[in-house]
């Protein structure tokens, strides 16, 4: 039985009087890839917002390594070790490719600097696939090449938990199957990650359990396989028809 | 600490330039004095109002509050306490405001921060103008036998003193957050920076030098009063001067408060009743022509040069 490293009791968050997550309970044990899915709008991004701390909580508790972490400011949790991506990929444009990254080493999880958190982020340059261009400007890259230099940012922080917030989302055909080679090579080395995603070729790929969220509550739980099969998870993405 | 080979000759060549500015006093001439007192005293308040503006981009039109601080330090303090005391304890409430002022408003971003600072300004010289009302004074004589040479050469100093500051900070973790939180304080957050704590140190070190100056100043405007020692063009001109230069790089103002030095001079000795004017107008036209400054279009020749030999 691994650790469990987040675990989210009556999580809530309300905005005036809209619910958009309304009490989600769920664990995330060590070396797990969790996938977060459900329609447009069901809470998801929020979810993993009030875990990053861009929003917080109106209700409930989220812990990491059985510490509370609702209601911290983002910098906080980032150096508890819970560290994202954003749904529409963030740069630092004036920068290079390396300073990107480098961000991430020098202020993350566990902190490096000069030389050291060169050499780290050079590391994670090569990891993600982006030998040789450190020196590039950010409106050099392609959009997929953004999407690693994120990735890359986001790990060399050394974060305990990996949020990725549909890291997949906009790639081509090509260019998605390199992307969850990228993920599967992560989760291979024993990552904990939480995603939030759409292509259900990659959830069925990458995902050892899947919460299903619909109108910010949750509707399952269990394998990509069991939920994906759950007549209540197809009526909140297909209606009552399909079902 | 590790000096990389570019960092050597950089710091040869700017010791050079700082002797060289300190020797100016030799020329005898009060003409180029004056010039020299008025360049330093803004390479100082432009060069520390970009350490915090050039890579956070916010805008701050409070240098005025921090400066009058300091003049009225002196004013009040000059027959009691020594010339040098004065001046760290100006430098020590120009700090110590900025500090208050940035932990209440640092929240606020874009326009707001800036209103907020332009009226913090107003709202200091008013405030002074209501209790020396009540007072029954109007301002007051700082007489000292401190000459125009000796407060140049402490301007150099404390010139040498923020480009030296600057340098460090370039070099060091609170730099680069800067950096970080110029380009997307979202980013900035989420990658572990305290956002709230970088920007008011920064807000702190220009507050401080600000007012630093402004005791420095005091000896030489002989008589201080609010609408002098708060005037808020003060704080228009330094952002002028550092827009004009480009805030992106620590040399930037410079370049940019040496030209205007010189124009400011043309116009105020040209068109004494409408410099105010003619300010406006430099402030658009360096705005529109210049978004990037000087530097920007030092570095734009660079780049274009060095594409020009990649064809070649």
């Amino acid at each position: 039985m691994s650790a469990t490293v987040l675990s989210l009791r009556g999580a809530t968050k309300r905005f005036g009087g809209l619910v958009a997550v309304n009490g989600i309970d769920f664990d995330v044990t060590e070396h797990e890839v969790m996938g977060l899915i459900g329609p447009n709008g069901s809470g998801k991004s929020t979810t993993l917002n009030l875990i990053s701390g861009a929003l917080k909580p109106t209700a409930g508790s989220i812990t990491l390594h059985g510490t509370e972490i609702a209601g911290l400011a983002p910098q906080e949790i980032n150096r508890k070790g819970v560290a994202r991506t954003f749904q529409l990929v963030r740069m630092l444009p004036s920068m290079s490719v390396l300073d990107n990254v480098m961000a991430g080493a020098v202020f993350g999880h566990r902190r490096a600097w000069g030389q050291a958190a060169r050499d780290k982020a050079m590391a994670l340059l090569d990891r993600v696939g982006l030998s040789g261009r450190a020196n590039n400007r950010i409106g050099e890259l392609t959009y997929i090449d953004t999407k690693r230099v994120e990735l890359a940012r986001v790990l060399a922080c050394d974060p305990r938990i990996l949020l990725l917030d549909e890291w997949l989302a906009g790639l081509n055909p090509s260019e998605l199957e390199t992307g969850i080679t990228l993920i599967k090579s992560l989760r291979d080395e024993g990552r904990t990650i939480i995603l939030v995603e759409h292509v259900m070729d990659a959830i069925r790929s990458l995902c050892d359990r899947c919460v299903v969220m619909t109108s910010g509550t949750k509707i399952a739980e269990g394998t990509p396989a069991e939920v994906l099969n759950d007549p209540e998870v197809i009526r909140a993405y297909l209606g009552d028809d399909d079902a | 600490m590790n000096l990389s080979r570019d960092d050597i000759p950089a710091l040869a060549f700017s010791a050079l330039l700082l002797g060289l500015a300190a020797m100016l006093p030799l020329t005898g001439s009060s003409y180029w004095m004056g010039i020299g007192l008025s360049i330093a005293m803004f390479t100082v308040l432009s060069t520390s109002w970009a350490l915090f503006s050039g890579p956070t981009h916010y805008i701050s039109l409070a240098t005025a509050a921090f400066f009058g601080l300091g003049t009225y330090t002196v004013g009040l303090g000059f027959e009691s306490l020594p010339f040098w005391l004065l001046i760290i304890i100006a430098a020590a409430i120009g700090a110590a405001l900025a500090g208050i002022v940035g932990l209440a408003t640092l929240r606020l971003s874009g326009v707001y921060f800036v209103i907020f600072t332009l009226g913090l300004a107003e709202l200091v010289r008013q405030l002074t103008t209501w209790v020396q009302n009540l007072t029954g004074q109007r301002g007051f004589y700082v007489l000292t036998d401190i000459g125009e040479t000796e407060i140049y050469l402490m301007l150099v100093g404390l010139a040498a003193l923020v480009f030296l500051t600057g340098w460090l900070i370039g070099r060091s973790r609170l730099g680069f957050a800067l950096r970080i939180i110029g380009d997307d304080e979202e980013v900035a957050r989420h990658s572990g920076i305290n956002t709230a704590r970088a920007k008011v140190l920064l807000f702190m070190v220009s507050g401080l030098v600000a007012a630093a100056t402004g005791a420095i100043l005091a000896p030489r405007y002989v008589y201080i009063e609010p609408s002098l020692a708060f005037s808020p063009i003060l704080s228009f001109q330094v952002v002028i001067m550092a827009l004009l230069g480009g805030p992106g790089r620590l040399w930037g103002p410079l370049v940019g408060v040496i030209p205007f030095t010189f124009l400011w001079e043309a116009i105020s000795s040209s068109f004494p009743n409408q410099t105010t004017l003619v300010l406006g107008i430099a402030f658009l036209v360096i705005v529109y022509a210049l978004p990037r400054g000087f530097v920007g279009l030092i570095e734009d020749g660079r780049h274009r040069l060095r594409a020009r030999e990649g064809y070649a």
